[in-house]
């Protein structure tokens, strides 16, 4: 009697205990491995591992061109990488511990200096690699198109503009009916380069009314946080007169519309051709093959989509032992390839321009 | 972790724990001695047997005493730097550029109402379903029931989560407006976030995950009632309804009371699925709305553990995580206290 029944207390304990287990790890999308294998690049896949650390933001893109390598080169060697966050990777790359690093923003002086020791006397590189654009996404019955700026944002995600027909948003879409509807902001409750990434656009384009720092922490006044991009599209899709900001692969899956950029010279739609011009317009700021880059989120070049997020990849130009060298060059050698590059498409990335792809793998022909 | 002492209780539950080795059995019958007289001699599968009890009891006390005593040891440098109450704020700055703040007010508010109303719902219909189990359709069709219900344990809290969201919050969201529409004048349904991620969505759903709990505990007090008391009520002419009152329910009330406190235990710790339900606010204060978001102390540490990236954050949040161990094990407590009156 006593035994059966304690059984039957131990089967729901266990039960919920094996669904709290099951919770615990969050998922995440492994982008499957493109079909276009390196098409037109000459890999020397040799063997061995590498290890990566860094920046969060780059985790899906990272992982599809790991799988498009391996891919490429029947697995001959073993590339990881650890998302902890671009402050860890640069870190850990300084102090030793990774073969390259991941970082949302480039080494600053300090760091180029200690990355000298670690480098053995050679300078580290700084590597555009990857390009993440931000949508910001509405959902308004019966407007397909809509125009918006970094100030009518700044103005809507403090809680000063919170109808779609204010006359503010309506002087940049003439000619098209906006209704009354309240607009119900949506951000990300969890701390994301992506919410850095637009408070920097914001600051930018409307400093005057977006007076807080960028930061990974949303600082907006009003609407409901989310957590991660899937919970804003989520949101955004569930709710007329929803707004909100996330990554572009979560915009298109999710069949949100994706508001067009007027910073001045014209409404831009958001595509890898507009991030492209975005990304010509910044500056290299870096010395030599160093390819630090200075965005410029204002900038008012035609046809240029500057909501964007650039991740560089960090690697010792020389002085790592020359087996892993092998493998780093050629790993960023398929990275920066066109049928790599192309493949981050699928997880919400823009392929670098053409101009900028050159000068990249220029640099990375020079790592000894 | 909610679970863990809830296999502790629920054997402090069972009355003939409490009888022990003791020569009579829990209907005052005396047993004969001569069935018991292997328990003075002792062998060496006996002393082993002790000694692998022993270790396993101070294994668990000292897993808990070291969560704990890490939770400290993590939060303490942290909560000395905190610049304002840390009882009283609703605030939440733990970025490195600034001075640390941060207060669990507004937490502990949604932690305990989301727990609240989820018990408040998922009480009735588990000693509902537990009394028809045991009372009016006891054996097969009952343990069949009982088995659908517990089924509802195996669902990972993922699901329902993601269920909640997509599904449950949007079917519902009608009924909300117009719940608002006539009681909005009372504070506890005023106007809160546009989405139907609010407390009330969360509530739901963390009602039905503590269901199973508080139901198999019920359906275990209740099918123990004493057939002498159930004959007696029954053979002074009570209805099927007056017996339940008269002689089920004082019986298994304290175990009721245990069953509950165990599957609050659940729900205050309870993480992913809030997560991804409640929607976070970032307005200043606390609103008391059950159509409100805000955030769990599980969800708000869930959320955010991936951006873990200096020991002054972590700190606040393990903080937190302190006050849930503190809460969760209080209410534990309390569920033993209840738990033992009702064996004496």
């Amino acid at each position: 009697m006593s035994i059966t029944r304690l059984s039957k207390i131990a089967a729901v304990a266990a039960l919920s205990a094996l669904s709290l287990a099951a919770c615990s790890s969050s998922s995440t999308t492994t982008g499957t491995a493109p079909s276009s294998a390196a098409a037109g690049t000459s890999l020397a896949c040799p063997s061995g591992s590498i290890t990566g650390e860094g920046s969060t933001a780059q985790t899906n893109a990272i992982q599809q061109i790991i799988a498009g390598y391996n891919d490429a080169c029947g697995n001959k060697a073993k590339i990881e990488y650890n998302a902890t966050g671009s402050g860890a990777g640069v870190k850990n790359f300084n102090a030793g511990l990774v073969d390259f690093g991941g970082s949302d923003s480039a080494l600053s002086d300090a760091e180029h200096a200690t990355a000298m020791t670690r480098c053995k006397n050679n300078e580290a590189w700084d590597l555009p690699m990857v390009v993440g654009p931000v949508a910001f996404s509405y959902n308004l019955k019966g407007v397909s198109k809509l125009v918006l700026n970094g100030e009518v944002m700044a103005k809507i995600f403090m809680g000063q503009i919170t109808t779609w027909n204010d006359p503010a948003i309506a002087a940049l879409n003439s000619g098209v009916t906006l209704p009354s509807t309240a607009i119900s902001v949506f951000y990300r409750s969890d701390d994301s380069g992506t919410t850095d990434n637009v408070s920097k656009y914001l600051k930018a384009n409307a400093g005057d009314v977006w007076t807080a720092d960028h930061s990974k922490t949303w600082k907006g006044k009003g609407g409901e946080g989310k957590n991660g991009s899937s919970g804003v599209a989520q949101a955004v899709a569930a709710t007329d007169g929803g707004f909100g900001y996330l990554e572009w692969s979560f915009a298109t899956d999710n069949k949100l519309g994706i508001a067009q950029l007027d910073a001045g010279s014209g409404a831009v739609t958001l595509n890898a051709d507009s991030v492209g011009k975005a990304l010509e317009a910044a500056k290299i700021t870096g010395t030599g093959n160093d390819l630090t880059m200075s965005l410029d989120y204002a900038t008012k070049a035609a046809g240029a989509y500057p909501a964007i997020l650039v991740t560089y990849e960090i690697v010792c130009s020389a002085g790592l032992d020359s087996a892993k060298t092998a493998i780093v060059k050629d790993f960023l050698t398929y990275f920066a390839s066109t049928a790599g590059q192309n493949s981050l498409s699928d997880v919400g990335s823009a392929p670098l321009p053409a101009s900028l792809l050159a000068k990249v793998n220029t640099s990375i022909q020079a790592i000894k | 972790m909610a679970d863990e002492p809830g296999a502790n209780v629920a054997t402090t539950t069972d009355p003939e724990a409490a009888v022990g080795p003791s020569a009579s059995l829990s209907n005052g019958k005396p047993v004969s001695t001569s069935n018991l007289h292997f328990a003075n001699v002792k062998h060496g599968g006996d002393r082993s047997f002790r000694a692998g009890a022993i270790a396993a009891a101070v294994i668990v006390v000292l897993l808990v005493a070291f969560v704990g005593v890490f939770l400290a040891v993590i939060a303490t440098p942290s909560l000395r730097r905190d610049t304002v109450n840390f009882f009283t704020s609703t605030q939440w700055n733990v970025g490195a550029d600034a001075p640390l703040q941060f207060g669990i007010a507004g937490l502990l508010w949604t932690t305990a109402l989301t727990s609240v109303v989820a018990m408040l719902l998922a009480v009735p219909v588990a000693v509902g379903t537990a009394l028809l189990v045991t009372q009016y359709v006891p054996g097969r069709i009952g343990s069949l029931i009982g088995f659908v219900i517990d089924l509802l344990a195996a669902v990972p809290s993922i699901i329902f989560g993601l269920w909640g969201l997509k599904l449950l919050g949007p079917f519902l969201g009608p009924f909300y407006a117009w719940l608002q529409h006539v009681l909005g004048w009372i504070p506890l349904f005023s106007k809160g976030v546009e989405s139907t991620g609010n407390v009330l969505t969360a509530s739901i759903v963390l009602a039905i995950m503590i269901l199973p709990i508080v139901s198999a505990m019920s359906r275990d007090v209740f099918s123990q009632t004493p057939r002498d008391h159930i004959e007696a009520a029954l053979a002074l002419g009570a209805t099927k309804w007056e017996m339940i009152r008269t002689a089920v329910l004082p019986y298994g009330q304290s175990g009721v009371i245990a069953a509950s406190m165990l599957g609050l235990g659940r729900a205050l710790g309870e993480t992913i699925a809030v997560m991804i339900i409640l929607s976070q606010t970032n307005t200043p204060g606390i609103n008391i709305s059950i159509f409100a978001g805000g955030e769990t102390f599980a969800s708000k540490i869930a959320n955010n553990a991936q951006e873990f990236d200096s020991p002054a954050k972590t700190g606040a949040y393990i903080a937190a995580g302190l006050v849930l161990f503190v809460v969760t094990f209080a209410v534990n407590a309390i569920a033993r206290v209840v738990a033992d009156r009702r064996v004496r």
